[in-house]
């Protein structure tokens, strides 16, 4: 090869790039069918019911008290997540200590377990001496504050997550700059930190809500299926089901559907609003 | 007054020990440095947001070895201004002096004073987002100085400023260190800023302080 082969002239004449078309269109066809198929899903269900049944199941006052309970007892759990996930999460993001790793895979235990096992191992927690002694109390199992345990099992795991992922986001420096103009940790947290992650606690505090009001398997089994008693949405669905009532089913499927929208869209209008708000000021 | 006598630290994987230095009192020194010698965390080290293995801190005159960062009245002005993102400029100003609990007119008088001082008067009311790199260091500049702190401490200030900037604060550095006769370690690479704002130049190369001039 001589050198003057390798002008960049001669080079870049030779060189031809093949489209991108292909590529895009690949990646178009991939994502839809996954689209597509949660659409088509939605629409199942949509044709699946009328409006008039779907307003008869809503009369009924079984799922009324189920609607009532599901919406309650999310919120609880919601508010607990939050609860345990703020300071979980800042410790795990800001501190190093011996077993960490330790700790940090067992907070992923409840994403990790099958949520029938986590009903199962609440159960016998509660049948050990030290269960038996909370129940002397408050009743837990197979009551309505079984319910709350059972979703927030779960729900704060995901929470965890999120507000652990959220810390990590932002810079230690500017905790170490209030360090240095006279705070203590404490104050640091509350004035600097926590005002940063008001999208991080609302985007944790809806991924546990939504989490909970889909949580069926613990509840089951920790808390049963009564009627009128701990019967929460999931629930509802299960015993139209078992006794055939497939339209009563749905409609109380479709109403989880609504919700879950509901969250993701609050969560959307939020996420996007906060920085506009930060650049016009 | 700042001194290092003999002080072990550890920067990363590796230490660096038996270091010494000394800024008298009002005075500008400029510690230099290639990058990821240590130069930050001897900074760190000061400001007391990384513990001393061994050796003496001296501040003014009183041993803050053991003093936590809050109360060693040091400023400190990191390489990226580390803006607190939810706060305005005025609260910036305010902070230090908000968290010991100084009087409203007092604190009102001093963000004044201090706007006036780095000419950022027209962006009290703004948050960092919509700040220039230049003013994002005014304001951290400002900040740091408020509660009138007896020593400044500034991690490479101007490393991420273009050309015109550099050289518009670094004049200020200059004027303002002057003006409120702080006492300074400014951390840099670069020569030329060493040149133009030190009364004392250090150079730390494999793992010793070496004064250079002043």
């Amino acid at each position: 090869m001589t050198a003057s082969s390798l002008a960049p002239e001669t080079a870049s004449a030779a060189h031809r790039v093949r489209s991108d078309v292909p590529f895009v269109v690949c990646l178009c066809l991939l994502g839809s069918v996954y689209l597509l198929l949660i659409v088509a899903m939605l629409l199942a269900d949509l044709s699946f019911t009328t409006v008039g049944s779907f307003l008869a199941a809503l009369r009924s006052p079984e799922i009324r008290y189920a609607i009532r309970l599901s919406l309650i007892s999310c919120s609880m759990t919601a508010l607990l997540s939050l609860w345990i996930a703020v300071p979980i999460g800042y410790l795990m993001s800001r501190y190093s200590f011996r077993g960490k790793a330790i700790v940090d895979a067992a907070l992923d235990i409840p994403i990790v377990l099958p949520p029938l096992v986590i009903g199962l191992s609440l159960l016998i927690l509660f049948r050990t001496a030290a269960g038996r002694f909370v129940e002397w109390f408050i009743p837990v199992t197979y009551a309505v504050p079984g319910i709350i345990l059972a979703q927030w099992m779960v729900a704060c795991a995901f929470a965890v997550r999120t507000m652990r992922t959220t810390f990590d986001q932002i810079s230690p420096r500017q905790e170490q700059v209030a360090l240095t103009l006279g705070c203590s940790q404490s104050q640091a947290f509350w004035q600097i930190v926590l005002p940063q992650t008001r999208r991080g606690i609302l985007a944790a505090g809806t991924l546990a809500w939504a989490r909970a009001l889909g949580e069926f398997g613990p509840i089951l089994i920790f808390s049963g299926a009564t009627r009128m008693r701990t019967e929460v949405m999931p629930t509802s669905v299960f015993l139209e089901l078992s006794v055939g009532n497939i339209e009563a089913a749905v409609a109380v499927s479709l109403l989880m559907v609504i919700a879950a929208v509901a969250v993701l869209l609050l969560v959307r209008i939020f996420g996007q609003t906060e920085p506009l708000k930060a650049n016009q000021v | 007054m700042i001194a290092l006598e003999d002080v072990t630290v550890r920067a990363g994987t590796f230490s660096l020990r038996g270091i010494s230095l000394e800024i008298p009192k009002g005075h500008y020194g400029v510690l230099m440095g290639r990058t990821a010698c240590g130069k930050t965390t001897i900074l760190e080290t000061l400001c007391g947001l990384k513990p001393a293995r061994a050796g003496r801190i001296l501040l003014d005159g009183r041993d803050a070895t053991h003093l936590k960062a809050a109360e060693r009245g040091i400023g400190y002005v990191p390489q990226d201004g580390a803006l607190f993102s939810t706060m305005t400029v005025r609260r910036h100003l305010a902070f230090a002096l908000e968290i010991r609990k100084a009087p409203q007119e007092t604190i009102q008088a001093r963000v004044a004073e201090l706007a006036e001082l780095l000419g950022i008067e027209r962006i009290l009311d703004r948050k960092p987002p919509g700040l220039s790199g230049g003013e994002q260091q005014r304001v951290a500049l400002g900040r740091a100085l408020s509660a009138r702190p007896g020593i400044l401490c500034l991690d490479e200030p101007l490393g991420c400023l273009d050309e015109e900037t550099h050289d518009e604060v670094c004049e200020l550095l200059k004027r303002v260190c002057r003006e409120v006769a702080v006492t300074t370690l400014h951390v840099t690479h670069s020569m030329s800023e060493a040149r133009k704002l030190a009364d004392r130049i250090f150079r730390i190369e494999n793992g010793t302080i070496t004064r250079v001039t002043g």
